[in-house]
């Protein structure tokens, strides 16, 4: 019997338990692939079968790479961070990025000429929107959260990420999602509710990942080294915790069988629709907002190398944006079937929100006292700044648009497009552009940006994009209001609905126009990205096992 | 029913209202207390601290 002296290696509990689950969960896919009712499912079933049995090899090709040891938590007393996952993040969320941003210029043009639908359904506009939305909420967005989030709170705990595969399972097992998300939509998958199209299956795989996510983040916030928990870190935790309610809730179904694609949500009709609106206005509340002013929170004072303009306000801004929030939702069905004092609930929670959102916003510009020359030299540091007055912007008119007697004119418009776009566009993409940019050079230790140049046309063109966009919408939408809601001397309609759907023509060409130059601003990104990873200049001094945070500049 | 709905429209509107404002007067308190000044204050520069 031979004893060794170093501690054998052996596999942790969290691979071989991994390794096993990932093994059943392959067997259990091709059983289903094999029994499904429709072949859609069927080849979903064989995309998990493939990707769990992918896993199952990662795993234990892995364990044999690997060192008995698992990474230690620091070296030579600084924490040893866990970079991995969020640089795949960071790439994924440029990929995704621009895709996405593809997708929403087709549909835009198939909107001013039909025929750009090829007569496919594939192509269709009903299966190319929620691909666009999908793709640039859940796979661009999410992925920038994701790989944020894990950065910042390593950086702001000055603690590793907990667990050893479970930052891969989380971050892998997102794309996943999305991947079985959008091609469920092309193969016209879809349980029919805004912003929560996949069907039960992949809901509950996200289910899965969403709460490895969690325990993630909070298991890293548990092992902090610094006392006190970085406001940003209160927004990201906000987030995760938000998401995984509101995606139970509105996500409620019961499947017609395993081997179905098909399910039933248990609640009825404008029960539903109320907790469908529940569920997507805090996805604009929680996902889109809470989780990207982590982002600001974090990288602004970063940036600008200035503190938090003031961090009293940023505790206020927190707890008030989460418990006004989440009673806002009503404004999406005024004038519906919903009882008339949610519907005033509604409207006037959203107007409450205007206070926090400015909070927020006064906070995050502010933070640049002292700093303001930086706007002229750092094109980096401007998208950002442009990012937070968007911000305010958007969160403006948002509440104004909830008031019942605008929203009579407003609703069912193109002017919710143009407002949608100007929070997308100028507020969440650009604050997660600047990240990216900020993220991508200390992820792999470079001195800086391959090119700052070409970050200052990427914020010229699709600033000009943006402008394009939002201003045609807004003509768009109120002379769409306007010719709906015209009568003529008799009380007669004045307009018939196809007169104006014509009238729109201009615009939607105009809003290509935008969107084809916010699509060109994201490959000039996506180049820099590449040429920044690939050929940039090392930084000055690289610690040899974590990646550098030294400014760019 | 409408008992219910009744009972439950005005505990929200009463005890509910005055929850909300005990929660955001709680938040001012732990926000803008002074001697909480020099805690915050260094958590402002949390971003800008390196390892």
């Amino acid at each position: 019997m031979a004893q060794t002296a170093t501690n054998p290696k052996g596999m942790t509990f969290g691979e071989a338990g991994s390794a096993l689950a990932f093994a059943a969960l392959s067997f259990l896919s091709i059983i289903i692939a094999a029994k499904a009712y429709t072949p859609e499912y069927a080849f979903h079933a064989y995309l998990f079968a493939a990707a769990a049995g992918a896993a199952v090899f990662k795993i234990v090709d892995r364990y044999y790479d690997r060192p008995a040891e698992l990474p230690p938590l620091t070296i030579n007393g600084k924490p040893n961070y866990n970079m991995g996952p969020v640089k795949f993040a960071t790439i994924a969320s440029v990929f995704w990025g621009v895709a996405g941003f593809t997708i929403g210029l087709l549909i835009a043009l198939q909107l001013a000429f039909p025929a750009l639908n090829f007569d496919s359904a594939w192509l269709s506009f009903g299966r190319m929107r929620p691909l666009h939305t999908s793709a640039v909420i859940f796979a661009f967005g999410g992925n920038v959260l994701i790989a944020s989030s894990l950065y910042v709170v390593q950086r702001t705990c000055r603690a590793r990420l907990v667990g050893d595969i479970a930052p891969w399972f989380v971050v892998l097992g997102y794309n996943f999602f999305i991947v079985i998300a959008g091609t469920g939509y092309l193969l016209g998958i879809t349980q029919g509710k805004e912003y929560a199209e996949p069907e039960w299956y992949a809901d509950l795989w996200l289910t899965v990942v969403w709460v490895a996510y969690f325990l993630v983040f909070l298991g890293t916030i548990m092992r902090r080294k610094e006392p006190h928990i970085y406001v940003a870190n209160w927004f990201y935790l906000a987030f995760i915790l938000t998401i995984a309610v509101l995606h139970l809730g509105n996500n409620a179904t019961i499947p017609v069988s395993i081997f179905s694609p098909k399910s039933y949500i248990v609640w009825s009709g404008v029960q539903d629709a109320m907790v469908q609106w529940w569920y997507g206005h805090n996805a604009v509340g929680f996902f889109l907002t809470a989780g990207f002013l982590a982002i600001m929170y974090y990288f602004i004072p970063k940036r600008a190398e200035r503190p938090v303009y003031s961090y009293r306000l940023s505790i206020i801004h927190f707890w008030a944006l989460i418990f006004l929030y989440i009673w806002a939702g009503p404004h999406h069905l005024h004038y519906t079937a919903l009882p008339d004092w949610a519907q005033t609930l509604g409207m006037v929670f959203s107007i409450m929100l205007w206070m926090p959102s400015w909070g927020g916003m006064i906070n995050g510009l502010m933070t640049l006292s002292g700093a303001w020359d930086k706007l002229r030299t750092d094109p980096v540091l401007r998208l950002m700044v442009v990012s937070v007055a968007f911000y305010g912007m958007s969160t403006f008119e948002g509440p104004l648009m909830s008031v019942k007697a605008v929203n009579s004119l407003s609703h069912y418009t193109d002017w919710t497009i143009g407002h949608v776009h100007s929070g997308a566009l100028g507020w969440v993409a650009y604050v997660s552009f600047g990240a990216i940019y900020c993220l991508v050079p200390w992820l792999w230790n470079k001195e800086r940006l391959y090119s700052m140049k070409a970050v200052s046309w990427h914020f010229w063109i699709s600033t000009l994009g943006i402008v394009l966009y939002i201003s045609s919408m807004w003509v768009a939408g109120i002379l769409q209001g306007l010719m709906w809601r015209a009568y003529t001397s008799l009380g007669f309609l004045e307009y018939s609905f196809i007169e104006v759907v014509e009238a729109m023509q201009p615009f939607y060409v105009i809003r290509a126009l935008g969107g084809a130059l916010f699509v060109a601003g994201s490959l000039i990104m996506a180049w820099n990205i590449w040429k920044t990873i690939t050929v940039g200049e090392e930084a000055a001094e690289a610690p040899a096992l974590q990646p550098s945070l030294m400014a760019a500049e | 029913m409408p008992a219910t709905y009744k009972f439950l429209a005005e505990f929200a509107q009463t005890w509910g209202l005055a929850y909300f404002v005990a929660v955001f007067l709680a938040v001012l308190v732990y926000a803008l207390a002074p001697s909480r000044k020099g805690r915050f204050d260094a958590a402002a520069r949390m971003p800008l601290q390196e390892d």
